[in-house]
Parts: structure tokens; sequence; C-alpha cells
């Protein structure tokens, strides 16, 4: 935010700094979830062993935030609340189909990142609303997750990024995958149609290349300084290709970069 | 607008003042510290020039609120020097390297350096690149600046 206050973007008459509340700085799992107060910084999810057992997706994804002077004082809270369509928080809260709380002086709220994202910057957040805390889905050990970025230098806001998880059954088919893309609509979005037509087949090029082919039709990009929009296109394509084959490797057993 | 006090230790120092809220922790420092190795570049935290050490962590002091640092420790540039006066030894190596050429960037990539340093005291090239991505130098193409660290991290483990 200060960045908007200092290029006087935003000239709000007030700010409170709610840096200094006691008790929204943690980080737990809680049943299905793995839960993040929402003054949690960058850095401390980055160090997280517990993190990195029950959610790798966000490890991975964490260390594409800024660069560490940026993750030392950047919030879970802030990162969400903040609504940034190619943040990396966003995106990885949407594959999962995590929930964000919300908390105002009547109580609390549960909302879900498609209610919560409307656009660019914009979320459901109202004036008296506080986002309280985060919560990640666990993910199964047996499954593999990837996030994937590309921007034009490390610690710049993404072009592209893509989360993914998947499950593999017995047979070695695709029983569950759960993927969002960020960077290309104004929120970060889920890829239902994607999940749909590859549940229940087995992960082959073929197959990656067609939800490569589908994800290009349902992206809408639009161009700016950093890249067009046909550039941007391509790129989903292409990084779901990566995020499932990474994903899919890492659900097999196996290691990769 | 109302004044606020700020009580803060500033490279070793107690120090209280009273500040606008709305004065950047930057402007702070160089301002009414007159500690001017500070220094401000993008004001959007983009450049690390005006990174600064706040509890021991490398931070953006042009992305915080002077009363942000209320009750903080924070450490500027001028606290690297030793105290008979000769430069400490990373700075020894950005002049020994050429690790500088207009020195704007310098007091950045020193507090963004010396915390990592702290942590890693034998890095290889990757991890040194990865440390300064966050610093942006317009003038040494950036080789030096690893050959400085290079140095400075053997410095430290001889
Ligand atoms: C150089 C640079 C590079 C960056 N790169 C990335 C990147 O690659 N990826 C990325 O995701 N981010 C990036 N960021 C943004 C960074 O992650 C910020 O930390 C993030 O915007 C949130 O900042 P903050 O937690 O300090 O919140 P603030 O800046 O204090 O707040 C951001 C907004 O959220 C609101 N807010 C904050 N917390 C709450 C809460 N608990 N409840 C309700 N509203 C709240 C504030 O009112 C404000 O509108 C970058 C920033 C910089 C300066
Ligand atoms: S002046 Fe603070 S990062 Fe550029
Ligand atoms: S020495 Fe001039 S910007 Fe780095």
């Amino acid at each position: 935010m200060i960045p908007l206050l200092n290029m006087r973007l935003s000239t709000p008459k007030y700010i409170i700094d709610i840096g200094r509340v006691g008790g929204l700085s943690y980080i737990h799992a809680d049943g299905e979830s793995l839960v993040i107060g929402a003054l949690t910084k960058h850095r401390d999810i980055e160090k997280s062993k517990l993190v990195k057992e029950k959610c790798p997706l966000l490890s991975e994804a964490i260390r594409w935030v800024g660069h560490e002077q940026i993750r030392n004082r950047g919030t879970v809270g802030g990162s969400i609340a903040h609504g940034d369509p190619s943040a990396e928080l966003p995106c990885v809260l949407t594959a999962l189909r995590g929930e964000i709380v919300l908390a105002d002086e009547n109580g609390e709220e549960i909302v879900s990142p498609e209610e919560f994202f409307l656009t660019y910057m914009l979320t459901s957040l109202q004036p008296d609303q506080l986002v309280k805390e985060i919560r990640f889905p666990i993910i199964k050990p047996a499954s593999g997750s990837a996030f994937v970025e590309v921007a034009r230098r490390h610690g710049d806001f993404g072009l592209v990024e893509v989360a993914a998880v998947v499950d593999l059954s017995e047979e070695g088919s695709f029983s569950e995958v759960k993927l969002a893309i960020g960077g290309v609509n104004s929120i970060p979005t889920a890829l239902e149609d994607v999940e749909r037509l590859l549940f229940g087949k087995e992960p082959n090029e073929e197959l990656f290349k067609k939800a490569s082919d589908l994800t290009m039709e349902l992206v809408e990009p639009e161009s700016d300084l950093h890249g067009t929009a046909e550039y941007r296109r391509e790129l989903s394509g292409t990084m779901v290709i990566r995020a499932l084959k990474k994903a899919t490797i890492r659900a097999q057993g196996g290691r990769v970069m | 607008m109302d004044g606020v006090k700020i009580n803060l230790k500033v490279n070793g120092q107690d120090i209280s003042r009273e500040v606008d809220a709305r004065l950047l922790l930057s402007d702070f420092i160089r301002e009414n510290l007159l500690l001017t190795g500070t220094h401000i570049g993008c004001e959007h935290g983009v450049c690390g020039a005006c990174t600064i050490h706040v509890n021991g962590d490398p931070v953006r002091s042009c992305l915080m609120l002077a009363v942000q640092a209320d009750g903080c420790e924070v450490k500027t540039v001028e606290s690297l020097i030793q105290e008979n006066g000769d430069l400490n030894h990373l700075q020894q190596a950005f002049s020994d390297n050429h690790a500088l050429q207009c020195g704007f960037c310098t007091p950045g990539f020193l507090m963004t350096v010396s915390s990592f340093l702290e942590e890693n005291s034998n890095p290889c090239e990757a991890e040194i690149r990865k440390c300064i991505s966050g610093n942006l130098c317009r003038c040494t193409g950036y080789s030096n600046i690893i050959k400085a660290v290079k140095q400075a991290a053997q410095t430290v483990s001889n």
C-alpha cells in the first residue's frame, strides 16, 4: 500500500496500522486446513517446516513474492486484501479452494476466494472488515503439487503463474486435479473446465496439450507494458503444461527441480 | 497535524522524536536524523537503495512509516564503519573490487549483503546473485559486486 501512497495513487484521510495487533500472527494445522493468521509475514511462511510439510505448494509459491526485503515486511492478510490478480498467494488459495476468514465488530464470516476477489485490486472487503486468517487446505502426502511462474525478473509481479495439485489413482490416471491461473484475468481463476477435462484420464503429452489448448481458450488476458495479450495467452498454455508435468512427476514419487 | 512521539534505537543510539504520522522512515532517517547514507531512489520498494535493517532484518525504509519503527532497533549504512574510522571488511571489499561507480546504490547493497553474510558464511555465486536480486545498480553491471561479496565472505571465514 505504501507504494500507492508514495505515488499519490491513493490519498486516504486515515490509515489504521494493525501491525501491532497481538495474536494475529500464527501458523498451525487444524484438521483439514493449514490456518495462517493475517499478520503472519511472508518470511515466516517461507521458513516454516509445517507449511513445507502440509502445503508444499505454498512454500514453493511464497519464494516468488518480491524479494527478501519485501517478504520481511509483507503479510499474508495484506497480500490477500490487496487483491492483485498476479499475486501468488491468491492464486494458491484459489487453486486449493481455501477460505478467507473476515472479522468485524459483529463477528466472523468465512468466504471463498471466488466470493472475495471481485476484479483488479477490488475485493468484497467492507470498510469495517478485517481479514483475520486464511485457511489453506492441507495437501495429502501422496498428491503432487507445483507452482510455476514467469516474471520479467525474479521478484517482479508474475506475467503468468499456475498452481496445480494432482492425485493419481492406482492405475495412474488423474483422480483429482486442482488448477488455478494468475496474472491473466482480472482475478485469480480456477480452471474448472480444464480440471474436468483431465479427470479420470491418464497423464500423457497429448492430454497435456489438450489442457493447454483449452486454457488458451478460457483466459482473457489484456496487453500492457510487460507483455501483449497474445503473448500472455500463449504463455498460459505453456505454463499449464509445465505445472501439470511437474505436479504429476511429484505425485509419481519423482523429484523435479 | 499533531506529531506522534516515537522512541527507537538507531545505530545503537536511543532516539526520541516527535514526527508527523505521514512521514516515511526513509525521510525521517535522512531529514530528521541527517543520516544521509540511506539513499532514496524509487520510493516504491523496487530499487533497494533505501535498504536498512529493522530488528536485524533487511527492509525497505521507503515502505515504512517512521511511526511504525517505534520501539524498533534500526541500523543504517553508517553503522558499518569501524570504531577507528576504517571501512569494515565488506566496505573494503566493495572498494577493492570497484563494486561501485557513482555509489548511489551502494548503501542498499551493503545493508542487504551484510545481513546475508551473517546467515551465509560461505555462499556460492548463485546464492549471492539471488541475495542481491532485490537491489538495482545502473553502473557496475553487478559482476564486481559479486566479486566483492565473495571477497568479504572469505575475509570473514579467514
Ligand atoms: C518491489 C515489490 C515487489 C513485490 N512483488 C510482489 C510479488 O511478486 N508478488 C506479490 O504477491 N506481492 C508482491 N509485492 C507486494 C507485497 O507482497 C506486499 O507485501 C503486499 O501487497 C501486502 O503488503 P502488506 O502486507 O504490507 O499490506 P499493506 O501494504 O499494508 O496493505 C495492502 C492492502 O491491504 C489492506 N490490508 C492489509 N492487511 C489487511 C487485513 N488484515 N485486513 C483487511 N485489509 C488489509 C490494506 O488496507 C491495503 O489496502 C511486491 C511489493 C513490492 C514493493
Ligand atoms: S527507494 Fe526504497 S526501494 Fe527504491
Ligand atoms: S554504482 Fe551507480 S548505481 Fe550502482
